[in-house]
């Protein structure tokens, strides 16, 4: 029997890599729903690794490259890829943005209106990478538990997990060592009258934008990225950044409806790339950072091969840890 | 150089922020040579919430210099400058009191202001100021024994808009020790600095986003010490005209 603390994104995707590989597991958390505890109720959601690569190690990438496809097998994926935009007067952006990223064609005004009608006239440049996708972060939560519950994960709610379990994916209140909180703001805007279909990202010097289409004239905006451990509700700068850069995308978000705030701290190490850490008897996977939904299912593989090549005592099978 | 009595050996001082990653600003720091950093203190991190990227700061072992970024008023940059002596323990403060949002040029009333109350608190000051040699003989009168002029606008990297002023700068306060502080761009634009006589400089987003913010950081601390150098060796001067680096005499008469 496999133990795992915490029923968020780690956890149950770690879950699903064991319980695929014929192991018994059973997941604790002190929550009450699937993800309910969660930061990743907060994420984007985007899978998006060669514009993530704009500020990560090359690693985001080789991890991330086949998340989409381990998505499809549990949740919906959108794969209609991620269009980046800037403000004529931040072209600089576009062209460092692109210097820093791989897997984009460059495309201008004509492309990105017929790509996004909605963004017709608005911009003359901009990046399309047509490879990524994006999920919708809190039905995937539900869908993944939904999952492994098919497949004989147990799941116990309401139960802080028991000492000396096997793995320990508890994010921020995992006792590793070296984690630190990065925080991070999200809005929910509902605006049917905005019709967008993909991910896009908006550059700008000081307040950078994603947007993510949740369908049903919902979006989710993000970009805030901050060095706390506070859990308070978003500040009233980060919103109008957000609203105003949503606004600097298209003026008919000036219509939207605000529907809901949230901030979340995101777990990282010093080089913000998630780790496999040995601690005692328990595995810990944690520092998912801001690639929660990218790298969960790539370090999810790496966290079964490690346990399982362990307790069947097969050292060929052991792999390097990240 | 020396810093409100303490002697630092590198003429480098590196902000903190925008980095890929504390483990990339901790590789820089090192690989620069810096012995001063500079950390920006917001009232949503100074309840302590901000300790994790603290801590992974302190053990780059260099003297952190909190600043007061993004503060436009006298009344928010004093508050902050007082939170983060609780939070670093230290008395230094980098004063920004920002007062145009577009070009966060400083407001040089309420940058003196400031100034006057925080040296009077015992503070020791690094005023963040334009290169105006009115407003740095207010900043000096009012307690300040160090100036940081901008180059050019916060993060823009235009290298030195106006090195003439700077260079007016050195000439009006020989004994005051002059900090570049902003719009550096290059590691050219940092040598530029130095050769005018400028004590040091600081910079934030030249390093942090530049492709390889190590081998960036590694290239200004060598463009300050280039610079410098160049400096005290003494620069000849332009001349008007072209003039032959190999003596005439004794050249070989050829029929």
């Amino acid at each position: 029997m496999i133990t795992i603390a915490g029923a968020g994104l780690a956890g149950l995707a770690c879950a699903l890599e064991l319980a695929r590989r014929g192991a018994q597991v059973r997941v604790f958390d002190p929550g009450h729903a699937p993800g309910d505890r969660s930061v990743a109720r907060y994420a984007g959601g985007m899978l998006a690794p060669w514009c993530e690569r704009e500020s990560a190690e090359e690693e985001v990438i080789t991890l991330g490259a086949q998340a989409a496809d381990w998505w499809a097998e549990v949740t919906p994926v959108t794969r209609r890829g991620t269009l980046v935009v800037t403000p004529p007067r931040d072209r600089a952006e576009l062209q460092r943005f692109a210097r820093r990223t791989a897997g984009f064609r460059g495309v201008d005004g004509d492309e990105i209106a017929s790509l996004e009608p909605a963004l017709a006239g608005r911009f003359s440049q901009g990046l399309f990478f047509e490879q990524e996708a994006h999920l919708d972060p809190r039905r995937a939560l539900r869908d993944l538990t939904a999952t492994v519950q098919e497949l004989g994960v147990e799941i116990i709610y309401g139960t802080p997990a028991p000492s000396g379990v096997t793995l320990d994916c508890t994010g921020m209140a995992s006792p590793v060592e070296g984690l630190r909180p990065v925080r991070g703001e999200m809005a929910i805007l509902h605006c049917p009258e905005v019709q967008i279909t993909r991910t896009l990202r908006l550059l700008h010097p000081r307040m950078p934008l994603y947007l993510v289409p949740r369908g049903d004239g919902h979006y989710m905006i993000g970009g805030t990225m901050i060095e706390s451990s506070s859990t308070r509700a978003i500040s009233l700068r980060s919103l109008s950044e957000l609203l105003s850069a949503a606004f600097a995308l298209h003026p008919g978000f000036a219509e939207a409806s605000v529907v809901e705030t949230g901030a979340g701290l995101r777990p990282a190490f010093a080089d913000n790339l998630p780790r496999l850490v040995q601690q005692g008897d328990t595995l810990h996977l944690n520092g998912l950072y801001r690639h929660g939904f990218l790298l969960a299912p790539a370090m999810a593989a790496r966290a079964a091969d490690h346990l399982i090549s362990e307790t069947s005592h097969e050292p060929d099978r052991q792999r390097a840890t990240a | 150089m020396r810093v409100y009595g303490t002697e630092v050996s590198s003429r480098l001082l590196l902000g903190t922020a925008q980095y890929p990653s504390p483990k990339v600003l901790a590789e820089a720091i090192t690989a620069s040579g810096c012995e001063i950093i500079t950390v920006s203190l917001r009232r949503e991190t100074a309840d302590g919430s901000g300790a994790g990227f603290w801590d992974l700061l302190r053990d780059t072992g260099t003297r952190i210099l909190p600043n007061t970024a993004g503060c436009h008023s006298v009344q928010e940059a004093v508050t902050t400058a007082q939170m983060a002596r609780e939070v670093f323990g230290t008395n230094w403060i980098k004063l920004e009191v920002i007062g145009h949002s577009d070009t966060l040029q400083p407001d040089v009333f309420g940058l003196v202001e400031a100034a006057r109350i925080l040296c009077a608190d015992g503070f020791e000051v690094f005023p963040y100021t334009t290169d105006d040699l009115v407003v740095g003989e207010k900043l000096v009168e009012a307690g300040c024994e160090l100036l940081m002029p901008w180059g050019a606008p916060i993060g823009s990297g235009q290298g030195l808009r106006n090195p003439d002023a700077l260079r007016a700068m050195r000439a009006h306060f020989p004994d005051i020790p002059l900090i570049v502080d902003a719009g550096i761009g290059r590691p050219s634009d940092a040598a530029q600095a130095m050769e005018l006589g400028i004590d040091a400089v600081l910079l934030n987003t030249a390093v942090a986003k530049a492709g390889d913010p190590v081998a960036m950081a590694r290239a200004m601390a060598l463009g300050i010490e280039a610079g410098r150098m160049g400096h005290m060796a003494e620069p000849m001067e332009p001349r008007d005209m072209a003039v032959p680096s190999t003596p005439l005499l004794g050249l070989a008469e050829l029929g």
